[in-house]
């Protein structure tokens, strides 16, 4: 569950976001949207613990402050639009560094470890690929082992930036219905940004709508959203 | 794999212990070294004067290996080695002040002037370092880091040319000779301070080994995955200054060994995994480093010479054989 109070972001003196208060709740999956330069990714990024807001609180779990880093990777997870291509690195042991916050000085994998990042891979239905090393898979591919490998950190708050920009539209509604499956089976609070409206409006339970400078929360279930969400991207209709 | 690497680096190590001016077989120097050496002459050169060399060279190979290691996966680039923040830059400019304030001081005896530019080698590589690590805890994108680290690294640079064209020819001579690098100018008496420096560093490298392990995601990743970036960043450097930064005060600056040898032990050991690699570059470093040494002594060139003939086809061949350049 993640919880935003009264939050300020943006840069220096330009506030993209203003007095904004979001409640993001376990088994849903939510897509944040806006225009581009609206404040998507500072808002996800400050939310992982990566950057800063201006004002206000953000609570992971009724938390606004962890004691380490270590602390903030075993309640949220974060996978961005960065292209890891690691030569010799099979993915099993990629999909193992998700465990960091929970193995020894050398992280070493238990085996416990060791099923909870087989289960991992089975649930993005990369098991086949375990072997195989990263320099040799297709961008698709390496988005599915990323999001095993945030899977693997075991929180139950998962942050995406941009998960479907590399992907085709197949590949995209794929991840989509993987994304969903997550929220709805295992009860984890999935936060995703994108700008593709067709796909946020299908297949997320909720639009998290930025209107510079509010933040608006809208569920897909309501017939008002498609028009709103279109309004604010200056469209006809949707 | 480690075995193999382990056993060539004791067999480099005995042939090292051999060459020389007087020639000795493996056997010679394995009695020798085991004191059942009937030939006193025989022992004395191999104990009292080759074992010295044997280990500095061991010693220095696996520090300059490793900190290029960890300089390549906190940088995320494989052109990073133990020198590209300035550890050398710092130490030569500390070393051409006093050789060229030292005749100003009056004359010193050799022993001085030897403790001397080691002295100042590690003054200087530290306080370099030092900086670097402060900026970095404040900085927060590790590429500023890495520019501001080879832009000190140029700056000082400069400054060294500025000293060396307005130096005299001796002074100059005795600066450009320590540029060559040593492995011969330890004493037995300097040998533990060396032994400490770069123990205390491996050990702190081996420490390293998760947070390394992080950081082959980026940053950003390692981040979120509870990597803690100033406690990081500040161990790793701190482990570089006195792996690269001791084997500079006391060698020089011996090139092309660090940048090199992380490569080969990625693709020796086929993986990208820390607590394989940092034994692993360890190993091929010694080895490699021992290797050098042969070949200087047999043909009588500067240590430098070779490790940057023997390292840069390396080099070429890693890059060629990879398709993508691994970090």
């Amino acid at each position: 569950m993640i919880e935003l109070r009264n939050i300020s972001a943006g840069y220096g003196n330009r506030k993209l976001v203003k007095d904004a208060d979001a409640l993001f709740a376990p088994s849903t999956l939510t897509a944040l949207t806006g225009r581009n330069g609206s404040g998507k990714s500072t808002l996800l990024r400050a939310i992982a613990g990566l950057g800063k807001i201006c004002g206000g609180e953000i609570a992971v779990d009724g938390k606004t402050t962890f004691a380490s880093a270590m602390e903030r990777a075993k309640s949220i997870a974060f996978v961005n639009t960065q292209r890891v291509r690691i030569a010799n690195m099979r993915c099993r042991d990629l999909v193992g560094l998700g465990r960091a916050p929970y193995t020894d000085w050398a992280g070493r994998l238990s085996r416990h470890d060791k099923a909870v990042v087989e289960h991992a891979l089975a649930t993005v239905g990369m098991s086949e690929y375990a072997e195989r090393t990263l320099d040799t898979m297709s961008d698709g591919e390496c988005q599915r082992v990323m999001i095993a490998r945030a899977l693997a950190q075991d929180t139950p708050n998962i942050l995406l930036d941009e998960p479907t920009s590399f992907l085709d539209l197949p590949n995209r509604h794929q991840l989509m219905e993987l994304l969903g499956n997550l929220a709805h089976n295992q009860g984890k609070t999935i936060l995703l940004s994108t700008h593709e409206l067709d796909i946020a409006l299908s297949a997320a339970d909720t639009i998290a709508l930025i209107d510079t400078p509010r933040l608006l929360m809208l569920p897909t279930s309501d017939s008002t959203t498609r028009t709103t969400v279109a309004t604010v991207f200056g469209l006809n209709g949707l | 794999m480690f075995l193999l690497l382990a056993a060539l680096t004791i067999l480099l190590l005995l042939l090292d212990l051999g060459a020389g001016s007087v020639k000795l077989s493996i056997g010679d120097v394995a009695d020798a070294l085991l004191g059942r050496s009937d030939d006193p002459a025989k022992s004395k050169i191999v104990v009292d004067i080759r074992l010295v060399k044997g280990i500095v060279a061991v010693i220095s190979g696996m520090a300059l290996s490793v900190s290029g290691l960890q300089m390549q996966t906190l940088f995320r680039n494989p052109l990073a080695g133990p020198y590209v923040l300035g550890v050398s830059s710092g130490a030569s400019l500390a070393v051409a002040l006093f050789i060229l304030g030292a005749p100003l001081a009056g004359g010193l005896s050799g022993t001085a002037a030897s403790i001397g530019m080691t002295g100042a080698a590690l003054a200087g590589s530290g306080i370099v370092l030092a900086l670097i690590a402060v900026a970095g805890r404040r900085i927060k994108d590790i590429m500023v880091v890495l520019i501001l680290g080879m832009m000190v690294s140029s700056g000082i640079s400069a400054i060294v040319q500025i000293l060396q064209y307005m130096s005299t020819d001796e002074a100059l001579k005795s600066f450009v000779v320590w540029t060559m690098g040593s492995l011969g100018n330890v004493t037995s008496e300097q040998l533990p301070i060396l032994i400490a420096a770069t123990g205390i560093g491996l050990v702190l490298a081996v420490a390293t080994i998760k947070p390394l392990n992080l950081l082959l995601l980026g940053e950003e990743y390692a981040v979120t995955m509870g990597y803690d970036s100033r406690r990081g960043r500040t161990m790793v450097l701190v482990s570089t200054a006195l792996l690269a930064g001791s084997v500079t005060a006391f060698c020089g600056p011996i090139g092309f060994i660090g940048l090199a040898m992380p490569h080969v032990a990625r693709m020796a050991f086929g993986t990208a995994d820390h607590r394989v690699l940092i034994p692993g570059a360890a190993l091929t470093g010694a080895a490699v480093m021992l290797g050098c040494d042969i070949v200087s002594k047999l043909m009588v060139i500067p240590i430098n010479a070779v490790t940057a003939l023997a390292g840069i086809p390396i080099v070429v061949w890693v890059v060629f054989r990879n398709r993508q350049i691994a970090v």
